[in-house]
């Protein structure tokens, strides 16, 4: 098994992903330049967060058009596993490998905190090692990451349970107090159809080890692991 | 020949920076204004390309990079004498 972390101009969260493939699990994790053209090499691919290209014109639509988004969008269709965090997420929709956008949140501001998330579907290779209605406590940091979609997208995330993080209260209710930047129906993580792709605006990575407060990310990381080695 | 893009906010969706600019405009005591929609301005200068070429570029440029589709409306001029 192997990892690809993608580094773009400007990722910044690429080294946490790093750490935690290569430091915590102790699995061949390497840095990938978006210039790279072949990614047959690797199981996983981890499109960090960060600001890749400024977030210029829109987050993720320049990056979005990096040599390596071409064999990106290859591999997802050959089941590779893809993970995009934060700025990732935003890459990910952009490339239209998840459905809707990702836009400026409600408040204007930039949040970084702790939120809580509800797992919504726990039959994902990402979450099979949640219980569904589990509540994990993720930290966020971004501007925008209001999620929006068409009504019609929205249902068929619903029909196809893509939906996969709802923001929710520490009492688990799925209420506009618990929603920290708009989202539409408090979405904070969606899934692809086939199921290989994750996109998700809190940051599993940065807390994946108990010295950081709490290790709920890790559930999600182990998880995704555990679909690739079996333990 | 330059050609100016528009890049709007679709209908509907909410503009945080718009709201902003409204409170602004409402705490200056101006009484008129009901909304405030922010969108992007950009130029593109073609050279060697008939307008008809322009024309197809910009269209695709547009749809591809400039505007997200999810959210975003764009319109474009094309000034010849540019």
């Amino acid at each position: 098994m192997k990892i690809a972390i993608i580094v773009f101009p400007g990722s910044n969260c690429d080294h946490d992903a790093y750490y935690v493939f290569k430091k915590i699990f102790n699995k061949p994790t390497e840095f990938v330049w978006h210039k790279e053209t072949n990614l047959d090499p690797y199981d996983i691919i981890v499109l960090p967060g960060g600001f890749s290209y400024g977030d210029y014109l829109r987050c993720g639509a320049i990056a979005r058009f990096s040599p390596v988004m071409k064999e990106v969008i290859e591999k997802s269709k050959s089941g590779a596993k893809i993970i995009g965090i934060c700025n990732g997420f935003q890459i990910l929709t952009e490339s239209g490998l998840l459905p809707g956008a990702l836009t400026m949140n409600k408040n204007r501001q930039f949040i970084c905190k702790d939120v809580r998330l509800k797992v919504e579907n726990s039959e994902t290779i990402f979450t099979q090692l949640c219980n569904k209605d589990d509540i994990l406590t993720v930290p966020i940091a971004h501007s925008e990451g209001n999620y929006y979609c068409s009504d019609d997208q929205l249902s068929e995330l619903k029909n196809n349970n893509q939906i996969v993080f709802k923001y929710c209260t520490k009492d688990g209710n799925i209420s506009s107090e618990a929603n920290p930047n708009g989202s539409i129906d408090n979405i904070a993580g969606i899934i692809n159809k086939q199921g290989n792709v994750l996109g998700m605006m809190p940051h599993p990575e940065r807390n994946a080890e108990l010295l950081l407060g709490n290790a709920d990310g890790i559930k999600i990381l182990t998880s995704l692991l555990k679909s690739i080695d079996g333990n | 020949m330059k050609v100016k893009v528009k890049v709007v906010l679709k209908d509907g969706i909410l503009d945080p920076q718009g709201k902003a600019v409204l409170h602004a405009i409402n705490d200056l005591k101006f009484k008129g204004v009901n909304d405030v929609r922010i969108g992007k301005y950009i130029e593109l200068i073609f050279d060697g390309l008939e307008k008809s070429q322009v024309e197809s570029e910009i269209q695709e440029i547009c749809q591809k990079l400039l505007a997200n589709p999810v959210m975003e409306n764009f319109e474009y001029e094309i000034e010849e004498s540019a």
